[in-house]
C-alpha cells in the first residue's frame, strides 16, 4: 500500500450518487459502505437515517481523515476483506462506484450478498453513448469526464455496461429489486423501462440486488 | 555503572486489596496494592472514566512529572487538558500494573509472610489477565461500572484487548496502539535475550541482588539496550545517528578502536540503558516480560480470536504504526479482521512513520487527530455530553 498511492475513481457527482444510494435504504439499517472515502455516506446513513453503518477505505489518508471524524472506517480491500465479516452480518452492503475498480468484481458481488442481506451498487456506465462514439469514431480508448484517465493509467479495470451487468446478476442469480439510470447531471434519469436506452444515456447505473 | 543508584522506594497514592487475588498460575496473592493516578474530574454519572494502560517499562505517571525520574508523563502530549484524550472531559486513570514496581505489588514488594522479606523471584509470574483483574477492582473500587475507554500502546494494548475480551460491558471504547494479541517468537526470543542478560550479570545473585545493596545495572541496562533497538526503526537509526563518530575524532588510529564508544548511536545506546536501570527494577522487568510472553488472546478462547469479542458492544480503534516492526500492522489488522469476523464495529488505521514501534509515544499529529476524532465519536455514541 506504501509504494504507491492507490488511485481513486472519482465520481463526476459524488454528493448526488451518495444521496440515491441514500434513499434506497431503509431507516435503523445495519450498513457496510465497501470503498467509503471519507466517510460521507456513513456519516449521512447515521445522522440523518439512525443507522448503525461502517465503512472500509483502501486509501489511508481517506480512512484516517473518516476516523479522526468520529466514523467507524477501516481499512481494508474489498477483494481481501469481506471474507472475514460473518454472514448476513448487514442489511445492506453498498459498493459505490468501486465495482469497476475491484480485481474480482463477481467475487465481490458474492461477498456482498453472503454478508449482506440486500448490496447495493453503483457504476459508471460504459455503454454511454459518448464513450461508444470515441471509440467508434477515433479508434482509441474513450476519455471522457467519468473515465478520465489513460488505459495504461486506469484504476478502473473492469468496465462494464448497465446491460452486461444485468446479464451477470442473471447468470449468478440475484434479483434485482430496484435499479435506475442516472444521466449526466447525476440527476435520475426518465429511461426506467427502456434498459437499451438507459444504457445509451445513463452515466451511471445504480441496482439493489437480493439473492433469488 | 556499578555505583548506579538502585531504585528507591518513594511513597505512591494506591489502594490495597485485601480480599485476595488467584493469579492465572494458580497463587493467591492475599492483599495486594494497586498504585494510580487520576486526572480530570469523574462526572456524577461516573460514565467518563478513561482508564490508561501502560507499556512494559511505563507507569502511573501518564500526564505529570515522574516523581522518580524527574521528567514529564510518558504520555504528556496525548493526556491533558485540550488533548486528544482531553482532562477537562474525561477522568482519566493511570495504573502500575501488578507485578510493576511504581508502587503496585510486585518482586520488589516485602513479602506478607511476616519475614519482611522482598518477593524478588519468589514472586508468583502474572499475566496480561492478571493485570487486567487487578485494573478491574480498582475501577469497582472508584464506584465506576462502565470505563468510557481503554486505551494503551504495545503491552498497554494487550490489557486493552484483555479488558475487550474479559469485561465487554464494561468497556464502551477499547483502543489498543501498536500492538498483538499474542507475543511472536520474534517477541518472546528479544525478552530472552534481555532476560538472560540479566541472569549474567555477576550483581545478579539469583534476584536476591538488594540484599548487599547491589543491582544488576550492566544486565538490565543491556536488556534495554537490546529492546531499545526493537523501538525504534532502520531508518530512524539511520536519520538520527547513521554512522557518525563520537566527538567526530579525525584521528585514523583513534576512529578504528576496537572498545569504546565509536559510534553516536552505541553512546545513544549506553546511555538508554543506564538511565533505565535507575527507575526500574530488574525482578519487575522479568515478570512483566514474562507476563507479555505468555499472552496469547486466541489461545484462551479455542484458538479463534474472533470468540474472544463475539456478541462485543464495544467500539474499537486500531492503531499501527507503518514502521514498526515489534508490532507490526499485520498484527492489528489480524485483530481487526478478528473483530469483523465477531461483527464487532471496528476502526483500524496505519500511520505512517519511520519512527517505528515508539511513534505511539512521540508526536505524531495525524495519529493524536485521529485518536481525539474516534474519541469524540465514540462520546457522542455514548451520550456523553461535554
Amino acid at each position: 500500500m506504501s509504494t504507491h498511492d492507490p488511485v481513486r475513481f472519482v465520481a463526476k457527482n459524488m454528493r448526488l450518487d451518495l444521496e440515491l444510494i441514500a434513499r434506497t435504504i431503509a431507516p435503523g439499517s445495519r450498513v457496510l459502505d465497501i470503498g467509503c472515502g471519507d466517510g460521507a455516506l456513513i456519516d449521512k446513513l447515521f445522522t440523518e437515517k439512525g443507522c448503525d453503518a461502517r465503512g472500509i477505505e483502501i486509501d489511508m489518508a481517506e480512512v484516517t481523515h473518516a476516523v479522526a471524524h468520529g466514523l467507524p472506517v477501516m481499512h481494508g480491500d474489498a477483494d481481501l476483506d469481506l471474507a472475514h465479516y460473518p454472514d448476513a452480518a448487514f442489511d445492506y452492503v453498498v459498493l459505490s462506484r468501486t465495482l469497476q475498480a475491484v480485481e474480482q468484481p463477481r467475487a465481490v458481488l458474492r461477498q456482498m450478498l453472503r454478508i449482506g442481506t440486500r448490496a447495493v451498487v453503483s457504476f459508471p456506465n460504459f455503454g454511454h453513448w459518448l464513450v461508444r462514439w470515441q471509440l467508434l469514431w477515433t479508434g482509441r480508448m474513450p476519455m471522457t469526464a467519468t473515465w478520465s484517465r489513460p488505459w495504461h493509467e486506469t484504476p478502473n479495470i473492469h468496465p462494464c455496461t448497465i446491460r452486461d451487468f444485468f446479464d451477470l446478476c442473471e447468470t449468478e442469480g440475484y434479483v434485482v429489486e430496484t435499479w435506475l439510470a442516472v444521466d449526466d447531471a447525476g440527476q435520475r434519469g426518465p429511461w426506467r423501462r427502456f434498459r437499451r436506452l438507459a444504457n445509451l444515456f445513463g452515466e451511471q447505473g445504480l441496482f439493489v440486488l437480493r439473492r433469488a | 555503572m556499578d555505583q548506579t543508584p538502585a531504585l528507591t522506594d518513594i511513597a505512591h497514592t494506591s489502594v490495597t486489596f485485601d480480599d485476595g487475588i488467584v493469579l492465572d498460575c494458580g497463587v493467591t496473592l492475599p492483599s495486594h496494592t494497586v498504585a494510580f493516578r487520576t486526572y480530570g474530574t469523574l462526572n456524577s454519572e461516573r460514565s467518563n472514566a478513561v482508564l490508561v494502560c501502560h507499556a512494559l517499562t511505563g507507569d502511573q505517571y501518564v500526564a505529570e512529572e515522574s516523581p522518580v525520574t524527574g521528567k514529564p508523563g510518558w504520555w504528556d502530549q496525548v493526556v491533558g487538558p485540550g488533548r486528544p484524550v482531553d482532562t477537562n472531559r474525561f477522568f482519566v486513570i493511570g495504573v502500575n500494573v501488578l507485578g510493576g514496581c511504581m508502587g503496585s505489588t510486585g518482586a520488589r514488594s516485602i513479602k506478607e509472610d511476616g519475614s519482611g522479606e522482598r518477593w524478588g523471584t519468589d514472586f508468583p509470574p502474572v499475566t496480561i489477565r492478571d493485570m487486567v483483574r487487578a485494573q478491574k477492582q480498582l475501577i469497582d473500587h472508584l464506584g465506576i461500572k462502565r470505563l468510557f475507554a481503554a486505551i494503551g500502546g504495545s503491552m498497554g494494548g494487550m490489557q486493552v484487548l484483555q479488558w475487550a475480551a474479559t469485561y465487554p460491558d464494561a468497556v464502551f471504547a477499547a483502543l489498543p496502539i501498536a500492538t498483538a494479541a499474542y507475543h511472536s517468537a520474534q517477541n518472546i526470543a528479544f525478552n530472552e535475550v534481555g532476560r538472560q542478560a540479566i541472569f549474567a550479570d555477576p550483581n545478579w545473585h539469583n534476584g536476591q541482588y538488594w540484599r548487599d545493596g547491589s543491582i544488576p545495572a550492566r544486565g538490565l541496562a543491556v536488556a534495554r539496550m537490546c529492546a531499545h533497538i526493537t523501538y525504534l526503526s532502520e531508518e530512524a537509526l539511520t536519520r538520527k545517528f547513521g554512522r557518525r563518530l563520537q566527538g567526530a575524532r579525525k584521528d585514523s588510529a583513534e576512529v578504528l578502536a576496537l572498545f569504546g564508544e565509536m559510534f553516536e548511536v552505541e553512546s545513544y545506546l549506553r546511555h538508554q540503558g543506564s538511565i533505565f536501570v535507575q527507575r526500574f527494577d530488574a525482578n519487575a522487568y522479568l515478570t512483566i516480560t514474562r507476563a507479555c510472553d505468555y499472552f496469547d488472546l486466541a489461545a484462551d478462547y479455542g484458538g479463534d480470536l474472533a470468540n474472544a469479542f463475539r456478541g462485543s458492544k464495544t467500539r474499537f480503534l486500531l492503531a499501527s504504526f507503518s514502521s514498526d516492526w515489534l508490532y507490526p500492522t499485520a498484527e492489528s489488522r489480524s485483530i481487526a479482521r478478528a473483530l469483523n469476523r465477531a461483527g464487532a464495529n471496528v476502526s483500524f488505521v496505519e500511520f505512517p512513520t519511520d519512527k517505528g514501534h515508539d511513534a505511539f509515544l512521540l508526536d505524531e499529529p495525524d495519529f493524536h487527530r485521529t485518536l481525539a476524532g474516534f474519541l469524540r465519536g465514540c462520546a457522542m455514541h455514548a451520550g456523553l455530553t461535554a
